[in-house]
């Protein structure tokens, strides 16, 4: 197998301490930058010549995994990306674009920044939070929200809680000097993510209609300018690195991991968006992944023109900076911008206010050619076109094999798990497990409220709910993925993920609306890590067909895979954007009043498949995926919105991970009340109780509202049934006591705050 | 009265305090930019708020830095003419740096940054931001930041207690004020305090994010209400002087 990883360091090293003149290009030389031979072949086709060293640094960070998408572009053009609100196609801008009415629109996109959190948690963060706002306000949109997604290995290994430590501090160092508050997330732990653990993190914005900025250039003679941080030698190959699996010397790659200024970045923000106000721009795009080298290539190739830039002019931090470093450098907090000319001063007076760099460094010019000059030299001559997605960049499909323990997973029998006697013990059991328990002692290190939009810090839902001032509306997100259930079926288990997230949205009382998503796999390369990202790309695309969510964008990360632990899970984490067009549509989990009735709506199944019950429990890792069918999830999903819409329910949460008890347990501890249900002899108690069988919501009814209810639901042809009532402060199940909601409430609150505090 | 809010690099509560005091409160607002060197048009019972955030990142201890922004000699000085000064977070922060606020404000007791709602409590009603507070009630007001373990030593803290310069307490729902009630470490529980003459304000807990029903807290309004009240009273004692 042919891995595109640097065949060993010293060479690397040696190379990167040469200039661009003294190093003779070869094959190997390539080899060592991560390239194939057939790319390098088809770079000299290309230039009509073999490269200098400068050209082919430049090739192999645009054409790495990170930047080209090359060995997955294909199969994720085969997702649906239309839908009549989308205002930009999916990949052409640096994030997705929703008409969210009152002439407004959302920009919002997730991205990973899994290889750098692995090896420096703190900064690998922060720079993933950093880099996804910038994707945003790139775009011109004011970031109003934060997401993320985080996954890890077991919670009580000395490594886990440094790493979680690490980027939890990371993010919330970030975000909350930027000033953006962090609405919602997840945290998932197992052991297949000990080593590589994953970090994507979502932002989403507002902009006018109209006021959006796109990353193109054009127009001869217009000048190119670069603002906001000065350039240093962090993160160079930064992409390239990203593109490789995380191997015993990785450690040895922190020059590739950026370093993380959110004071910079929040006065780039305040700046950029002035100056949409001036109409000087062209277009603009953020320096993330190969910094000046994918800014300047992306723009002009969208705009179908070239560039002259005059590297001597950047703003350096260090001395003796080579070419090829200030082109690869992936120094954060920077921005390229294309102005009309004739408005350079007016950029300048705007930069000069907030203390910022911004200078000129090069112009648009006719044609295709991208030409980078050194103090009058040049040092690299290429046609943007052959170097981005979707132009030059080579595509390829990897060869795809169903893995042997696919069919090994399907042979599970629930009969051979014997069914617990103490159903409460193992209810306490399960309501401590970090997957199961509050992430209270994350997200309180996390500011969620300040630029004063969270409405869900007083009233709790599914998903998180963020108003739009100076309206009624409101949008609601969420970032989902149960990557257990996705290695058990990797179509099923992303279907349930976009499944799961629009059940979030309904159950907030919002309409869902479209997705971005962030793939994290491993090796695609390994046939049988190929053929859970084909399945779960046809997974996802169903789903989102069925809920009409097409997919704005995201980003996908390979090469998640240790050499230790092998490919972490396959995880497709989907984040989802949801309208609730008034405020008075909103809905909220908590229970509301004593005597109310308790309702599951969607079928109970004899199914512990792939549950945290199962995985963590009764320790049976593999098992097929949960119930799950899609007809059933959209029925459910339509009657619950139906409900809301008629003002019948008080209250409606999905069963999700920890099944229907943690479902219930969740609302009574957010409404300081407790509940009295019966379980069905038909099925196994456990099955019942803690079984993750997909479509189900628990929603709760005032007795006068009963009857109207169930005409609703019988209208809607959905299985249902009463469970019992919500109780002032006791949790009963089948008539036996199970204790006051406050000792539940210390048990589920606390657990993840205690093991970490020791 | 009217109200001013400077905005210093990296100022993030600044548009929150603005939309409330606009929006909420319909009152006029002048927004001023930390680079200016004085503030014209603003008489003493005028208003001016340092909002919360990371002033120049915070790298340094908070505050520390965005006292020597131009503005502040202006702000100072309109402190020593009277004018009331209402800092909050990081604005506290600041005042504390620039002298304006006896004590400093230390890393959170367990070293972590912490965003929650907590309650506080009035300790009396003889400042213009706590006139019209109900002294039983434990006011519902979220705060968010990993410097707001307040310090000063015991003679003053002494001397702060008699003259009434503390103005909140952090308490349990029931308006206790105890251990468990204390989020950062800070010293008695302080969250807010005001100097000796009560024109200068101080808090970590922001108001200013509970203000509108939509938001389900509006517990915060109150502060800025019994603020624009008071003012309002010396206003009208200045006219009864012009008057007479």
């Amino acid at each position: 197998m042919l891995l595109p990883t640097f065949a060993d360091e010293k060479s690397f090293n040696y190379l990167m301490s040469t200039t661009t003149t003294e190093v003779v290009v070869t094959f190997e030389t390539a080899k060592q930058l991560g390239l194939l031979e057939d790319e390098f072949e088809k770079i000299k086709k290309v230039l009509g010549r073999t490269p200098n060293f400068t050209e082919l640094s430049i090739y192999s960070v645009m054409w790495s995994e990170h930047c080209s998408y090359k060995n997955s572009i294909k199969l994720l053009k085969t997702l649906p990306r239309e839908g009549d609100k989308l205002l930009a196609k999916a990949g052409e801008e640096n994030a997705g674009l929703v008409d969210i009415g009152n002439g407004l629109a959302c920009a919002f996109k997730i991205e990973s920044h899994n290889h750098p959190s692995a090896i420096e948690p703190y900064q690998g963060a922060a720079t993933g939070v950093g880099g996804i706002h910038r994707d945003i306000f790139t775009m011109g949109a004011r970031p109003i929200a934060a997401l993320n997604s985080l996954r890890f290995g077991k919670l009580n290994e000395e490594k886990t809680k440094h790493l979680l430590r690490g980027v939890v501090k990371g993010i919330g160092d970030y975000g909350n000097a930027f000033g953006v508050p962090t609405v919602g997330g997840e945290v998932f732990f197992d052991e297949c993510y000990s080593t590589n653990p994953l970090v994507n993190a979502f932002s989403a914005g507002i902009v006018e209609v109209g006021k959006n900025v796109s990353a193109t250039s054009y127009g001869a003679g217009n000048p190119v300018f670069i603002v906001g941080s000065a350039t240093g030698k962090d993160g160079i190959h930064g992409a390239t690195f990203a593109s490789a699996d995380i191997t015993e010397d990785s450690a040895e790659k922190l020059p590739s991991v950026q370093v993380g200024d959110p004071f910079q970045e929040k006065l780039l923000l305040e700046a950029s968006l002035e100056i949409i106000e001036t109409g000087a721009l062209i277009g603009m795009q953020d320096m993330g992944a190969a910094g000046i080298i994918c800014s300047t290539s992306e723009m002009s190739a969208k705009g179908n023109s070239g560039m002259k830039i005059y590297l001597e002019k950047v703003p350096l931090r260090q001395q003796n900076m080579k070419a090829f470093e200030i082109l690869l450098s992936e120094s954060q907090e920077r921005m390229l911008l294309v102005v009309k000319k004739g408005m350079e001063d007016k950029i300048q007076e705007i930069f000069d206010k907030w203390d910022l760099n911004c200078v000129c460094i090069g112009e648009v010019t006719d044609g295709d050619r991208l030409q980078y000059y050194m103090y009058d030299e040049l040092v690299a001559d290429v046609p943007a076109e052959s170097l981005v997605l979707g132009g030059g960049a080579p595509i390829y499909t990897r060869e795809s094999r169903e893995p042997k323990y696919f069919s090994s997973a399907k042979q599970f029998n629930i009969n051979n798990i014997s069914e617990p006697n103490d159903i409460r013990a193992v209810a306490e059991q399960l309501v401590q497990l970090p997957n199961i328990a509050s992430k209270k002692w994350v997200y309180e290190q996390y500011d969620s409220m300040v630029g004063i939009n969270n409405s869900s810090t007083n009233a709790p839902s599914d998903a998180a709910v963020v108003r739009i001032k100076n309206s009624n509306a409101a949008l609601a997100f969420k970032v989902d993925c149960n990557a257990r259930y996705v290695y058990c079926d990797p179509y099923k288990g992303a279907a349930i993920a976009v499944a799961e997230a629009a059940r979030n949205i309904v159950c907030s009382g919002g309409e869902p609306s479209a997705i971005t998503n962030c793939l994290n796999f491993g090796n695609p390369y390994n046939p049988e890590v190929y053929w859970q990202f084909e399945n779960a790309i046809k997974g996802m695309g169903d789903a989102c067909l069925a809920f009409s969510t097409p997919v704005t964008g995201g980003n996908v990360s390979f090469y998640n895979q240790s050499s230790d632990d092998g490919p972490v899970f396959p995880t497709p984490t989907i984040g989802m954007l949801g309208l609730i067009d008034h405020m008075k549509y909103r809905m909220t989990l908590n229970f509301k009043n004593e005597g109310d009735y308790i309702y599951l709506i969607g079928e109970t199944q004899n199914d512990i498949n792939a549950s945290e019950y199962l995985a963590n429990i009764c320790g049976v890792k593999l098992s097929p995926a949960p119930h799950f069918n899609l007809d059933e999830e959209v029925g459910v999903q339509k009657a619950v919105k139906d409900l809301i819409r008629k003002k019948l329910i008080n209250s409606a949460h999905d069963c999700s991970d920890g099944g229907l008890f943690v479902a219930l347990l969740e609302s009574a501890i957010a409404g300081n009340n407790g509940f009295d249900i019966s379980t069905d002899d038909f099925f196994r108690k456990d099955a019942f109780l803690f079984g993750e069988a997909q479509g189900r919501i628990v929603v709760t009814v005032a007795e006068e509202l009963q009857d109207e209810l169930i005409k609703t639901l019988a209208e809607h042809e959905v299985d249902f049934s009463m469970l019992g009532e919500v109780t002032d402060n006791d949790l009963y199940i089948d008539g036996e006591k199970f204790g006051a909601v406050s000792y539940w409430k210390d048990l589920y609150e606390n657990a993840i705050g205690r093991e970490m505090e020791y | 009265m009217k109200f001013g809010v400077v905005i210093f690099p990296g100022s993030n509560c600044d548009h929150d305090v603005i939309h409330v005091l606009e929006t909420v409160l319909q009152q006029e607002v002048k927004i001023l930019w930390h680079k200016d060197k004085e503030l014209k048009g603003f008489e003493p019972q005028d208003c001016i708020i340092l909002p919360g955030g990371f002033s120049y990142g915070d790298y340094l201890r908070s505050g520390a830095i965005a006292r020597f922004s131009p503005i502040m000699d202006a702000v100072i000085s309109f402190a020593n003419s009277g004018g009331f000064v209402l800092g909050i977070c990081n604005g506290f922060q600041i005042l504390c740096e620039a002298g304006l606020l006896p004590g400093v404000l230390m890393r959170n007791g367990n070293r972590n940054f912490v965003c929650k709602n907590v309650f506080i409590k009035p300790s009396h009603n003889d400042s213009a931001i706590t006139a019209d507070l109900d002294l039983n009630k434990a006011y519902k007001i979220p705060i968010a930041h990993a410097e707001g373990n307040y310090y000063v030593d015991a003679k003053q803290l002494s001397r702060m207690n008699e003259n009434g310069q503390i103005l909140f307490r952090y308490c349990d729902e029931n308006s206790n004020v105890n251990d468990v009630a204390n989020p950062n470490g800070t010293l008695e529980n302080i969250a807010g305090i005001t100097n000796a003459r009560k024109n200068v304000f101080g808090m970590m807990p922001h108001p200013e994010r509970a203000t509108e029903s939509v938001l389900g807290n509006v517990d915060g309004i109150e502060f800025f209400r019994s603020l624009i009240s008071y003012a309002g009273k010396i206003e009208i004692d200045v006219m009864d002087d012009l008057l007479r």
